[in-house]
C-alpha cells in the first residue's frame, strides 16, 4: 500500500488534492484508494492533514497513516525536521519551497507556478509534483480525476497545472 | 451501474436517491450535514422528486417524518448525536406507530466534554427504542443499506423503522469507489410503499392513539413480533438484492476466518477492516485469530454470533462505547447471546475509539494478545490502569 500524508493549511486545498490522487488512482484497473481528512472542522488558515491510501486490492485499514511513503506539504511554514521521523524507510517529502538546504527533501517551487497559471491554490500544482516524482498516477489518470470530481469553471486550468508541474518536476 | 469516489455520506444520499422518497425532513448536525445536503442539491436540481422540509431541530424533524409517513408516503430523515438523542422521544413514537421511516445516523460521541468526532454511543444508548439498527463497515455498504433498509422497514410482516449507522468521518467522510445502480436496477429491487398503516378518508380510522394497561402490552409485544419477523425479511431481501446488483450480503452478522479460529474478536461498523487485517497478519504466525463483524445490532443475531464462536477458546468484543458503571452494551448484548446458547468461553470487552480516537494496528494486535493470555474483564484502550 502506498500511503500519502498532505500537510496544507485550511484553504489550500489539501484535502481536494487528496481526494483528486485517490480518484485518479481509482481510474487504475484494479486500483483502489481511500482519501480521508484529518478529522474535524476546517478553520481557514489552521493546519489541516489529509490521507490518500492506495492499493491494488480493497483497503480495509481505515486508521490515519502512522508512516507514509509521500509527506507533501503545501505550505513550507509547516514542515520541521519531527515530520521525517513519520516517513516510511526510503519515504520522501516534497515541499512547496523555492529551495531546501535538506537533500532528503525535494524543493518544488508550486507558488511560481500557480502564480504563474493564475491559481489561487497550490494544491494540483503539488499533486502533480508528486506524480511527477513518484510516477504513481499518470498526467492523463489525474486529468480525469480533474475533469469528474471539479467544477466545470476551474477544470482546465488545473488539467494544465498537473500536465506542468509534472513537466517542471521532472526537468 | 457507475463507479463513482464518494464519502460515505454521500454515497448514502445516492442511495437514498435510487429510493426515492417522497419526504425528507432533517436538521444538519456534523459528521451528517453533508447527506442532506446532498439530498437538498438533488430536490434542488429535480433528480429526486421529494419535498425537503428545513425544520428547526432534530425533534421536529422525526415529527414530520412520522406525519408523512401517516399519510402512506417514504419518508426520510438524517441525524447524529445530540440530534439523535434530542429526538429519542419520537423514536418511540415512530416505532410505537409503526411507521417505516429510514433514518441514517452519523456515528458521533456525545457530550461533555462536546466532541464532534465518532463514537457509537450515540446509536447504542437507543437500542430499546424499537427502531431496527444496522452499522456499515463502508460507503459501499452505506449505498446499500439505504436501498434495503425501505425494503425490509416497509414490509407488511415488519413495519418497523430502521436506523443505518456509519461511523463518523472515518465513514461519513472517507472517500472511495462506489458503485452507483441505476434507476431502473433500484426500482427493479424495491417495491413502491403500499400500507393500510396511513390516514385515509375512503377508510377512516384511528391511529398513534393510547391504549390503557388492558391492551397496551399487547402493542409492545407486537412490536417486539415485528422486528423479529425482519430476520427472515432482511434474508430475502439480500437474496433479491444479490441478483440484480450482484453483491451478495451476509444477514445479521459477517464473519471472517471464525470457523476454526482459537481467538474472535467481534466489533461492528469501520474497524472490522483493520481488525480482519491483523488477523490475517496473526494467521501468518501460526495464531488462528478470527473476526465477528456485527451488521445488526436490533434485531440482535443472538444464534448466529453464539453459532460462529461457539469453538473459540476467548472472545474480545470491542466497541466505542461504554455504560458508565457497567460495560459497553455491545458487551452486555453479546454475552447474553453466548449465555443462551451455552457458549462458556471467555469474553473481554475492549472500550476504543471513543471521542473519535483513532484505534491503530497496535491495539488491535494487543487485544488479541490480551485475551490469549487472559486479561480484565473491562479494557480501556491506550489507558493502562485497572478499571475492575
Amino acid at each position: 500500500m502506498i500511503e500519502i500524508l498532505w500537510l496544507g493549511r485550511g484553504g489550500q486545498g489539501a484535502f481536494t488534492a487528496a481526494k483528486l490522487l485517490g480518484a485518479s488512482y481509482a481510474t487504475k484497473e484494479g486500483g483502489h484508494s481511500l482519501a480521508f481528512p484529518s478529522f474535524g472542522p476546517e478553520r481557514r488558515g489552521a493546519p489541516v492533514r489529509a490521507f490518500t491510501k492506495l492499493d491494488n486490492s480493497p483497503i480495509l485499514d481505515r486508521s490515519e497513516t502512522e508512516h507514509a511513503d509521500y509527506i507533501v506539504i503545501l505550505d513550507e511554514t509547516l514542515y520541521n525536521d519531527s515530520l521525517l521521523s513519520l516517513l516510511k524507510e526510503g519515504g520522501k517529502v516534497i515541499i512547496n519551497a523555492k529551495h531546501t538546504d535538506n537533500s532528503d527533501i525535494i524543493a518544488f517551487d508550486g507558488d511560481s507556478l500557480a502564480k504563474s497559471l493564475k491559481l489561487p491554490v497550490v494544491n494540483t500544482v503539488m499533486m502533480g509534483a508528486l506524480s511527477g516524482v513518484s510516477g504513481i498516477v499518470t498526467v492523463e489518470e489525474m486529468q480525469t480525476a480533474i475533469e469528474n470530481y471539479m467544477p466545470v469553471k476551474i477544470r482546465e486550468k488545473n488539467q494544465n497545472a498537473v500536465r506542468q508541474a509534472v513537466q517542471e518536476v521532472q526537468k | 451501474m457507475a463507479e463513482k469516489f464518494l464519502s460515505g455520506d454521500e454515497a448514502f444520499a445516492e442511495g437514498i436517491r435510487l429510493a426515492c422518497p417522497e419526504v425528507i425532513s432533517a436538521y444538519p448536525i456534523t459528521p451528517q450535514t453533508i447527506v442532506v445536503e446532498r439530498l437538498s442539491e438533488m430536490v434542488e436540481d429535480g433528480s429526486l422528486d421529494a419535498e425537503f422540509i428545513h425544520v428547526e431541530s432534530e425533534h421536529s424533524a422525526l415529527s414530520c417524518a412520522m406525519g408523512a409517513s401517516a399519510t402512506g408516503v417514504r419518508a426520510f430523515t438524517a441525524t447524529s448525536s445530540q440530534g439523535l438523542l434530542y429526538m429519542a422521544e419520537c423514536l418511540y413514537y415512530a416505532s410505537g406507530g409503526r411507521f417505516p421511516i429510514v433514518m441514517m445516523n452519523a456515528n458521533r460521541s456525545t457530550a461533555l466534554p462536546w466532541n464532534i468526532y465518532g463514537d457509537q454511543r450515540d446509536s447504542l444508548s437507543q437500542l430499546d427504542s424499537g427502531w431496527i439498527q444496522a452499522y456499515a463497515e463502508n460507503a459501499q455498504e452505506a449505498l446499500d443499506f439505504a436501498l434495503m433498509s425501505y425494503y425490509i422497514a416497509e414490509h407488511k410482516t415488519v413495519s418497523t423503522p430502521f436506523m443505518v449507522n456509519l461511523d463518523g468521518f472515518i465513514l461519513t467522510h472517507t472517500y472511495e469507489q462506489v458503485d452507483v445502480p441505476t434507476p431502473e436496477q433500484a426500482k427493479a429491487f424495491l417495491p413502491p410503499y403500499e400500507t393500510e398503516n396511513r390516514l385515509d378518508l375512503d377508510n377512516p380510522k384511528n391511529m398513534a392513539f393510547s391504549a390503557g394497561p388492558d391492551t397496551n402490552y399487547i402493542f409492545k409485544y407486537k412490536e417486539h413480533a415485528g422486528m423479529l419477523r425482519s430476520v427472515p425479511v432482511i434474508t430475502e431481501a439480500e437474496k433479491k438484492f444479490a441478483e440484480i446488483f450482484g453483491r451478495q450480503y451476509t444477514g445479521l452478522i459477517d464473519t471472517y476466518l471464525t470457523e476454526d479460529a482459537d481467538y474472535i474478536l467481534i466489533t461492528l461498523g469501520t474497524i472490522a477492516g483493520l481488525s480482519r487485517e491483523i488477523a490475517d497478519q496473526l494467521r501468518s504466525q501460526g495464531i488462528k485469530a478470527g473476526v465477528l463483524r456485527i451488521r445488526y445490532m436490533r434485531p440482535f443475531p443472538t444464534e448466529e454470533i453464539a453459532n460462529a464462536v461457539k469453538n473459540a477458546k476467548a472472545i474480545a468484543v470491542l466497541e466505542k462505547d461504554i455504560s458508565f458503571g457497567n460495560e459497553g452494551a455491545v458487551f452486555t448484548n453479546v454475552n447474553s447471546a453466548l449465555k443462551s446458547q451455552g457458549v462458556t468461553a471467555p469474553t473481554y470487552n475492549f472500550i476504543g475509539g471513543l471521542g473519535g480516537r483513532n484505534i491503530s494496528h497496535t491495539n488491535i494486535i494487543d487485544i488479541f494478545e490480551k485475551i490469549r493470555k487472559g486479561t480484565e474483564r473491562v479494557n480501556f484502550i491506550g489507558i493502562e490502569v485497572n478499571q475492575s
